[in-house]
């Protein structure tokens, strides 16, 4: 059947548009470390967040297929586009995965409910590629359980042909109701109540639930003015200029940036939320040694600065920082000087009775 | 009064067809919105031949919406045949409506609570992964079977007992007498369960969402994108589908037209 | 009634099987889990919290019972003009109408923001004309449209089906007898119709009171029907699967409770309304 359907498209071939802008161009991989096919057959099960892979999209790498080419271990892949329905599929237990992609907060919480085995780093020739600064960190401070895949900021994205460039640099545009219907939100309770924390001077770990209401309540307030909350449906709604004004991550702004020049980014006065992404394999992971291979892989100087140049976010990975070939090489934006930020926070695993307190009080804002 | 009503025919299907008209438009679209046309080219209909993602959960789609369609009539077959030998009221009645279930309830509910028994037997009998090919297969047939069952039984009743009873004493075992007798006799009844299980199974969207593990159909690869900037790639495919389907149907229509003369036919001789 | 069917009721067997296994014992452990806490104790804590959701259960009710009224008065002329034609254009329309029924409804659905969208085709097309642009996405009306547009088929089909099989001269007969089109459409058509139209309003109320696409792609996720929280729920892990199993069964009661309501009302089929 597929080769039928492959068939039906080839004859729809007629001309092919390539699209210039930031898309790591390569003829053969160079690699670092050695792969070989001593697990042929295996399947590895990847479930990472969407858009977070090149996947060889105008000629870019596609790097599932190079890993499946050098090491013949077949890749199944897969996305999700919240922490939190990462941990519902992983805690439900329907499904083994090898590779998960989680965030800090969402590590903190998986070694703490024992779902993630340790790495052996040792077997990882590329480990010695992380910057220090991303090593040892609060979520996993002896580096046992999670290698860093990539670091963001959050920060507001706006269209300056809609909202001329005197915006005020701060949390409350989005409350503005100059911006009203044209602004828009997270669509995932951990990063929508920061936006409202930030205003109010919070701690965003805060385990007070006097504060919790107090963000959901102002939540609400804004909740008219919003044109919707969204997550990566922003990329359609900001690139035609749908909307005009939206809090997200940074390296998607780039990658937005790429499709329409008129945005532009700034990092609240505010403060704000500032991530890791890294790889973790869980507890009930199926391929081990085959895990191991894959995060070597990704840490590859050539796959990783693929990657970094296709996702768009800031890198650890020191061969992509120190890359001058690299197109957001010392790019202000994902590797801002500490000085021109305002204060940064990670988010922490809050405990279970006011994390359920927050994913049930986001319900009700919803439901306002 | 005639013209008033093609008129308001053709809004309808005017209605209907929009959104399909504007999947087909932009599938063709040079750039890579589904909001802004750029300009004509069919990139998207090449690029999907190296989409290996969207062209497995096609297979898969094909694989489980074949094989639920075939066994649920195959099992709802033998079901309404069974059914309608039942004597007793209660016992009737009690089936038929714990038939009706998967046909009345919402599917987010038949979802989430087949779910729950695929995730709470995995626990019991100690597997490590309880969702996948299997368990959206079992979800597929078991959400199938009411529609095949209630488009054979009415065609059951209409065949005259009378014939098979005639055909055993003519020395035909049960079996025989079922496929010499009934089966023919009932034969558009399964035709038609068999279709709506098969068009049922391909288009679930909800149901495979909770059931489904990494074994994902193509609706579920297509919600997975709309949560994103979909691509007019997602367009292209389905406008294949959408031409696959309509020259299909037409085909269907045309040998339906064509035994329906045969038989009319038939009936004059 | 009484005619004496063939075959043996065994043969039923694997199906009664399958039936409790996969229909019975799922809806038993959705009742287990809403009626217990996380470490499975016994608990009304879930059933009680439902209050908070009673919104969620409100404007799914009424977006629900809206698209099912539009889609009724859109559906019922289409149905009878489809059965005033030719054979072969009713078979036709039939197609036509059936079509859309096998594209993928979340395409379909996403297709409608092309058209509502502020930079959409009615937006730009109104701003051609110097007028707008109107809000149009991420209302409650394009939430019911959007039901409307998935579901008039289910209602369209039934519909058709049940008016095709009238006898044309119980029709011809009132108009002799002196009434008019509304009498005529009361007393004749409409009651004639009205399985047609019960498995037709079943068919567009179920799916619409519990869909959890159609409100966050056109909707904007600015609102929570039952089965966006239901799916929120869910999606949040094993500690939310017994809030989640009770607002489902509250829902799934819900729904069957309607059904018999309106099965009463309208004198039920044995089989269980029309099937096309």
């Amino acid at each position: 059947m597929k080769k039928y359907i492959a068939l039906v498209c080839a004859l729809a071939v007629a001309l092919s548009v390539l699209l210039t802008g930031c898309g790591y161009e390569y003829k053969d991989l160079e690699l670092r470390a050695e792969y070989d096919k001593s697990l042929e057959g295996t399947t590895l099960t990847v479930y990472n967040w969407g858009e977070y892979i090149s996947r060889g999209e105008d000629d870019t790498v596609d790097v599932n297929k190079e890993f499946e080419k050098y090491t013949g271990i077949k890749v199944d892949y897969l996305t999700f586009d919240s922490n939190e329905i990462m941990y519902s599929q992983l805690a439900g237990g329907g499904i083994n995965y090898d590779i998960i992609i989680p965030s800090d907060y969402m590590i903190e919480r998986l070694i703490k409910e024992d779902m993630l085995q340790t790495i052996d780093t040792s077997k990882i020739s590329n480990y010695d590629l992380i910057a220090d600064e991303y090593k040892k960190l609060f979520f996993d401070p002896e580096d046992q359980y999670s290698v860093p895949y990539n670091v963001g900021l959050v920060g507001i994205i706006y269209n300056e042909k809609l909202t001329g460039s005197d915006i005020e640099h701060s949390w409350k545009v989005l409350w503005d109701e100059k911006y009203k219907d044209m602004a828009l939100n997270f669509n995932n309770p951990r990063d929508a109540f920061m936006t409202a924390q930030m205003i109010l001077g919070q701690d965003v770990n805060t385990l007070n639930k006097a504060d919790w209401d107090a963000a959901a309540d102002l939540l609400k307030e804004g909740k008219a003015n919003l044109q919707s909350y969204v997550m990566d449906e922003i990329y359609g709604k900001m690139e035609t200029g749908e909307a005009s004004v939206a809090p997200y991550y940074a390296g998607d702004y780039l990658t937005m940036y790429d499709t329409n020049e008129d945005l532009r980014f700034f990092y609240p006065e505010e403060g704000t939320n500032i991530f890791v992404d890294s790889i973790c394999i869980p507890k009930n992971a199926k391929n081990y040694e085959a895990a191991l291979m894959y995060i070597n892989f990704l840490l590859e100087p050539d796959i990783a600065t693929a990657n970094a140049e296709y996702i768009g976010y800031a890198s650890p990975n020191t061969a992509v920082i120190n890359n001058e070939d690299y197109c957001y090489y010392q790019n202000e934006i994902l590797y801002p000087d500490e000085a021109d930020l305002p204060k940064v926070q990670y988010y922490h695993d809050i405990d279970e009775e006011i994390r359920t307190y927050y994913e049930t009080l986001w319900s009700e804002v919803k439901l306002y | 009064m005639k013209l008033l009503s093609r008129l308001y025919i053709a809004l309808i299907i005017l209605f209907l067809y929009a959104p399909v008209a504007v999947m087909i438009v932009f599938s063709f679209n040079s750039s890579s919105s589904v909001w802004v046309m750029g300009g004509f080219s069919t990139r998207w209909y090449e690029g999907l031949v190296k989409n290996t993602v969207m062209l497995s959960a096609l297979e898969h789609t094909l694989i489980i919406a074949l094989l639920s369609a075939v066994i649920s009539t195959v099992l709802g077959t033998a079901a309404a045949v069974g059914i309608t030998a039942i004597r007793n009221r209660i016992a009737k009645k009690a089936v038929m409506s714990v038939t009706q279930i998967p046909m009345m309830n919402a599917d987010i509910v038949t979802g989430i609570s087949l779910m729950l028994l695929f995730i709470f037997f995995g626990k019991l009998i100690g597997l490590d992964e309880s969702l996948g090919f299997a368990t959206v297969l079992i979800a597929h047939i078991t959400f199938n079977l009411p529609y095949v069952i209630l488009s054979v039984i009415p065609r059951l009743r209409q065949t005259d007992a009378h014939l098979s009873e005639a055909a055993m004493d003519l020395g035909c075992t049960p079996v025989k007498a079922f496929f010499k007798v009934i089966l023919p006799s009932i034969s558009t009844g399964i035709v038609t369960g068999f279709i709506m299980a098969f068009t049922l199974s391909l288009d679930d969207f909800v149901i495979s969402y909770f059931t489904c593990g990494h074994y994902q159909t193509l609706p579920i690869v297509i919600y997975t994108m709309t949560k994103k900037s979909v691509t007019p790639d997602t367009y292209a495919l389905s406008t294949l589908i959408f031409i696959t389907v309509f020259v299909l149907l037409i085909l269907y229509n045309i040998l339906q037209s064509k035994s329906e003369k045969k038989r009319t036919e038939i009936r004059r001789v | 009634m009484n005619k004496k069917a063939f075959g043996n009721k065994l043969v039923a067997s694997p199906y009664i099987v399958w039936s409790a296994i996969f229909i019975v014992v799922p809806l038993i452990i959705m009742v287990y889990f809403s009626l217990t806490d996380q470490n499975g104790a016994f608990t009304l804590a879930n059933i009680s919290e439902i209050g908070k959701y009673k919104k969620a259960f409100g404007i799914s009710i009424l977006y629900a019972a809206a698209a099912t009224l539009i889609t009724l008065v859109l559906a019922y002329p289409m149905a009878y003009f489809m059965t005033k034609l030719n054979i072969s254009s009713q078979r036709m329309l039939f197609m036509i109408v059936m079509i859309p029924m096998w594209m993928n409804f979340l395409i379909r659905t996403y297709s409608w923001i092309t058209i509502l969208a502020n930079t959409g085709l009615i937006n730009t097309f109104l701003s051609k004309l110097g007028i707008g642009p109107l809000r149009l996405i991420n209302t409650p009306g394009a939430v019911i449209l959007g039901m409307v547009y998935d579901f008039i088929p289910y209602m369209i089909l039934p519909l058709y089906s049940v008016m095709s099989k009238l006898d044309k001269s119980l029709l011809e007969a009132a108009e002799d007898l002196g009434s008019d089109a509304f009498t005529k459409f009361r007393r004749v058509l409409f009651p004639l119709s009205k399985p047609g139209m019960i498995s037709g309003i079943t068919m567009v109320f179920v799916p619409s009171v519990s869909t959890f696409y159609i409100s966050q792609k056109l909707g904007g996720n600015k609102t929570m029907l039952i089965g966006d929280t239901i799916e929120y729920f869910f999606n949040l892990g094993p500690t939310y699967y017994n809030i989640a199993s009770a607002i489902s069964l509250v829902l799934m009661v819900m729904i069957l409770v309607c059904l018999f309501i309106m099965n009463r009302c309208g004198g039920s089929d044995e089989d269980g309304g029309v099937l096309m």
